[in-house]
């Protein structure tokens, strides 16, 4: 493995393995346990640098290092010094400075990672730079996909809605290619990024086409607040076309499952009966996430010969 | 070699080998060892088991405190080790005994050193280890440091009544106040020389063999290492480098 994790792209398809089967291990040791604590990280200390909202991924990524007992400092944004101005590479050499020996990253500005990963010696993961990735939500989410239909091989994952804005769609459709599923990207064309011709993927703009083929729906979140613009023309037209409610779900295999990076916006893209049915994983997903992160974690920071 | 007489000479756990006194290379114990070996070692701990159950007679539990039992082997070789040793267990007694494995790599204190490596299942009974008698299971006891994480990791698991150790090899050099309760046989070796248990589930055939290391034990076990880690190789195949 890389010393970094700053994009789904770091990972070719042993490493990606690698990490799946080890959050499979670790989620299986501790299943039942009363003493929900590994010793691997003691003595480490992993920071959580948060310059942008988050519940989910924060949470994760703090319960993951204490569960491998690392000291973890959780650090956002607001109510810091870069308040008053102090500038991103100033905050990694201070924490630096301070002993931190990974650095958990998500920040608005795509490609904030990449610069931290050259200023730090420590490991930095990223966890979500503005729209360009989101490398542990992928995970989680093939690590989610391989535990309900056994496979990632081949299986065909529907990713719907806001590409153009999401992370979760980036990191995923290059993971789930290297692991050797097939994506399908769905959206309005203006909700797609220029380049996604140049992508691994298909590109459809129905949904309704695409529904009885596919083991996977992979619902993204519309991203209001990074919408500068007139995407669609209403949130009622958005989601008679593109959310998936109970007659849509009904049109998919039966084993299909139904995902969705959370937050929701119940009733946009996602019907509540839809999120709370049994196809759902959301829950699943966020579960997965803290045993995930954990692997990541142990295999970045486990240690290395030297 | 007349391994099985010669390690008879040993009850368990009485006397540990004498570091140095090394013996040469060649092949220890055959196919045909390990078999008697291994059902040495289920007879002595039917009769641990007795004896811990402490009950004589008609005191005594009807299962002969066997349902006390529990084998936990510690990967690679240790995990079809226990099977075996239960398997050896129910055919002498009638009583089939629990087995679990648990991996230590997540309590091993050199991952720094040595670094990360892929983990392997811990899997432990569905009465859990609470009250019993665990029996952790080993191919090769050298420093102790493996034992001693899978007591570490023991203790997140649960609370036996009591933890022994079976082990298939004792080859001395111990860096921790560690010994075995039960040995299959004792080898004196020196450090610059390897022990290799073969079992067939893991390695294709049974045998325990004794190799010339190459040198100074440090360099060659990094070496070993990075030679592991390319070819993806199971880490116990070379449990006695350390």
């Amino acid at each position: 493995m890389k010393r970094h994790l700053l994009e789904a792209a770091d990972l070719d398809r042993a490493d990606a393995t690698l990490v799946l089967d080890t959050a499979a291990q670790i989620e299986a040791a501790l299943a039942g346990r009363e003493v929900k604590k590994l010793p691997t990280l003691r003595g480490r200390t992993v920071v959580n640098l948060f310059f942008e909202d988050s519940t989910r991924t924060r949470i994760s990524f703090e319960l993951a290092a204490k569960r491998l007992s690392a000291d973890v400092i959780n650090f956002s944004a607001k109510g810091s010094s870069v308040s008053k101005g102090e500038s991103l590479k100033d905050t990694a050499l201070t924490l630096e400075a301070m002993g931190s020996d990974a650095i958990v990253v998500r920040h608005g500005a795509s490609g904030a990672p990449h610069r931290l990963a050259n200023w730090v010696r420590g490991s930095v993961v990223n966890a979500g730079d503005g729209t360009h990735e989101h490398p542990t939500q992928a995970l989680l989410d093939a690590y989610t996909i391989r535990q309900r239909l056994g496979r990632l091989e081949g299986v065909r994952v529907a990713i719907v809605g806001d590409v153009l804005h999401s992370r979760v769609a980036r990191s995923n459709v290059g993971l789930l290619h290297t692991l050797g599923a097939e994506v399908i990207v769905v959206a309005p064309p203006t909700l797609l990024p220029v380049g996604v011709g140049s992508w691994p993927v298909e590109v459809s703009y129905d949904l309704d086409a695409v529904l009885p083929k596919a083991d996977v729906v992979m619902m993204l979140r519309v991203q209001a607040e990074r919408m500068n613009a007139s995407f669609f023309p209403s949130a009622r037209e958005y989601s008679r076309r593109y959310g998936l409610d109970a007659r849509r779900m009904a049109t998919l295999p039966d084993d299909a499952i139904v995902m969705h990076p959370g937050p929701m916006n119940r009733g946009m893209e996602i019907a509540a009966e839809v999120a709370d049915s049994v196809r759902s994983t959301i829950v699943e997903q966020v579960g997965n996430g803290v045993s995930v992160r954990m692997a990541v974690l142990y295999l970045l920071l486990g240690g290395s010969p030297q | 070699m007349a391994s099985s007489t010669q390690a008879a000479r040993h009850p368990a756990g009485s006397e540990a080998p004498k570091p140095g006194a090394a013996s040469s290379s060649g092949t220890l114990l055959s196919a045909a060892d390990v078999g008697r070996v291994v059902d040495r070692m289920a007879h002595q701990l039917i009769e641990r088991a007795a004896a811990i159950r402490g009950g004589v007679g008609e005191d005594m539990a009807p299962d002969g405190g066997l349902s006390d039992l529990v084998l936990v082997g510690i990967p690679t070789r240790g995990a079809p080790l226990a099977r075996r040793l239960a398997a050896r267990i129910q055919a002498f007694s009638g009583t089939p005994v629990d087995v679990g494995t648990v991996d230590i790599t997540l309590y091993r204190d050199d991952l720094r050193i040595r670094g990360v490596r892929a983990l392997e299942s811990t899997v432990l009974p569905d009465a859990g280890i609470d009250d019993r008698l665990v029996v952790l299971v080993d191919d090769v006891l050298y420093s102790g440091r493996s034992v001693r994480a899978a007591l570490d990791a023991l203790r997140d698991l649960g609370r036996p009544k009591a933890v022994q150790l079976a082990v298939l090899v004792d080859r001395g050099h111990r860096e921790l106040p560690i010994r075995a309760d039960f040995v299959g046989k004792n080898v004196p070796t020196s450090r610059s020389q390897q022990v290799k248990v073969h079992l067939t589930e893991t390695d294709g055939a049974d045998e325990v063999l004794v190799t010339e290391g190459d040198g100074v034990s440090g360099q060659g076990r990094e070496h070993r290492g990075e030679e592991r880690a390319r070819s993806g190789a199971p880490r116990g195949s070379e449990r006695g480098t350390r």
